[in-house]
């Protein structure tokens, strides 16, 4: 019975999606041309995502995993022209084939190493895969280091280090920043785990306990107002782009 | 035979973290231009990944499909997708794709009218489940909940016009809990992370570390 009248709904939706589009088309509130058949589309997604805020249901999973195999499509496609073609195909494959220029046969061992990758697939010539891991881990390990030491270690600790009173500002800048500078050690000690947080070292860590809580509270806050705007941009655009009832 | 399975990875790691790490400090045109070699190498190989992660969706749908799993016949729209987008940015508006990408071509237009609308209502969406989740889970039960609960609704409030129509303070007070008390634990918690990632580093770099070449020999 429930099955039914799902079944039910979803038939007259659709019918009900085709009658308003098939209007605009026949009153020329759309036109027929790709941009206004796009905005059909878009409008018929959206939808369909939203429905799952009923339920689950066979148009939601459709629209769900044909986003998953155009995702997939669009990665695909920006590596080419974003990634392979300018730094492999460009200077070494057609120069090699072509000889209107010297090829860069440097480029060689990326691509003998990207090859190498992708003997992840073959189940005997798999650990043939480490070696171009190996380089991206390495890579990443080494410039990780540095960077790290001066972008979020020194560059971090340096205005936590700033003077309360050095002239010119307020006393509420200056509690702030005395502030700013209780909430980093107290959060550093509450992560620090070698020390029994008891006592005094039990204060603090509870302080930074509070600077935590503030911290996921207002990061919970701002994540909504984020979704939000996403929500009130669907809706714009289904009011104003596909409806026009909103100018 | 472990040597190459083992020996060299090991090294290529030790390698390219000791070069990485060194060139850093070494402000010389030679160095730069390292960084800049084996940054479009990491891009080239990073290229190749993705034809792996591609293998693995495939292979994925195509085993529900043909194990006959619970919503089988969905797994063929993942192909669908998939197949109409790489032939449409192959096709690249009639270039083909040895040529340098053409804009507003089909592929864009998939791009524009079926990513970008499903991926901001899927993201939308979210808005509902969390405050749903919120609802159900935000009980100031106890001093801390109740900060964070606080934080949050003060937060949320000062982001929109209604929270300056209900007090003039809430706005004012939403931008100080962002700049101070949650740029103070921000900062605590992003100093934590950054030692834990240049500790991790250097056990890669010295092969303390060996968890990226997977199991086996």
């Amino acid at each position: 019975m429930r099955k039914d009248r799902d079944f039910w709904i979803l038939v007259g939706t659709l019918a009900l999606f085709g009658a308003v589009n098939i209007s605009f088309f026949l009153v020329g509130r759309l036109q027929v041309n790709w941009e206004d058949f796009g905005i059909v589309l878009a409008a018929g997604i959206t939808l369909t995502m939203y429905s799952f805020l009923y339920k689950d249901n066979p148009a939601f999973k459709i629209a769900e995993n044909m986003y998953v195999g155009v995702a997939l499509g669009y990665t695909v496609i920006i590596t080419w022209f974003n990634a392979l073609k300018p730094d492999l195909y460009d200077p070494l494959l057609v120069p090699l084939f072509t000889w209107e220029r010297t090829p860069e046969y440097l480029l060689f061992a990326p691509m003998v190493l990207g090859v190498f990758m992708l003997m992840r697939l073959s189940t005997r010539l798999a650990w043939l895969s480490r070696w171009p891991f190996a380089f991206v881990v390495g890579l990443g390990a080494g410039i990780t280091i540095p960077n790290y030491i001066h972008t979020f270690v020194l560059k971090q600790i340096e205005p936590s280090l700033r003077p309360v009173f050095s002239g010119g500002e307020t006393v509420y800048m200056s509690i702030n920043t005395l502030l700013i500078l209780l909430g980093v050690i107290s959060v550093l000690i509450y992560f620090f785990f070698s020390t029994e947080h008891k006592g005094p070292i039990g204060v603090v860590s509870k302080i930074g306990i509070w600077f935590l809580m503030v911290s996921f509270g207002a990061s919970f806050g701002y994540t909504v107002m984020g979704r939000m705007s996403l929500l009130i941009g669907r809706t714009m655009f289904l009011l104003k782009d596909w409806l026009g009832v909103v100018q | 035979m472990t040597f190459l399975k083992r020996g060299v990875p090991l090294g290529i790691a030790f390698l390219m973290g000791v070069l990485m790490a060194f060139q850093y400090y070494v402000p010389h045109e030679h160095s730069k231009a390292f960084l800049e070699l084996m940054t479009r190498w990491d891009k080239i190989i990073a290229g190749f990944a993705v034809f792996i992660g591609a293998y693995s969706l495939f292979h994925l749908h195509y085993t529900r499909i043909k194990r006959r799993a619970a919503g089988w016949g969905y797994s063929f729209f993942v192909f669908v997708g998939a197949f109409v987008t790489i032939a449409f940015g192959l096709y690249n508006g009639g270039e083909a794709f040895w040529h340098d990408k053409k804009e507003g071509t089909m592929f864009d237009w998939i791009y524009m009218n079926i990513q970008v609308p499903a991926g901001a209502t899927i993201f939308s969406i979210l808005a509902f489940f969390m405050a749903s989740a919120a609802y159900r889970t935000f009980r100031a039960r106890t001093v801390e909940s109740t900060v964070l609960l606080v934080a949050a609704i003060i937060v949320m409030l000062g982001r929109v016009p209604v929270g300056a129509l209900i007090s003039q303070y809430i706005p004012v007070a939403a931008d100080w809990i962002m700049g101070v008390p949650n740029l103070a634990a921000k900062r605590g918690i992003l100093l934590g992370v950054s030692l834990g990632a240049i500790a991790t580093s250097i056990k890669i770099i010295f092969g303390v570390e060996r968890q990226y070449l997977g199991g086996g020999d």
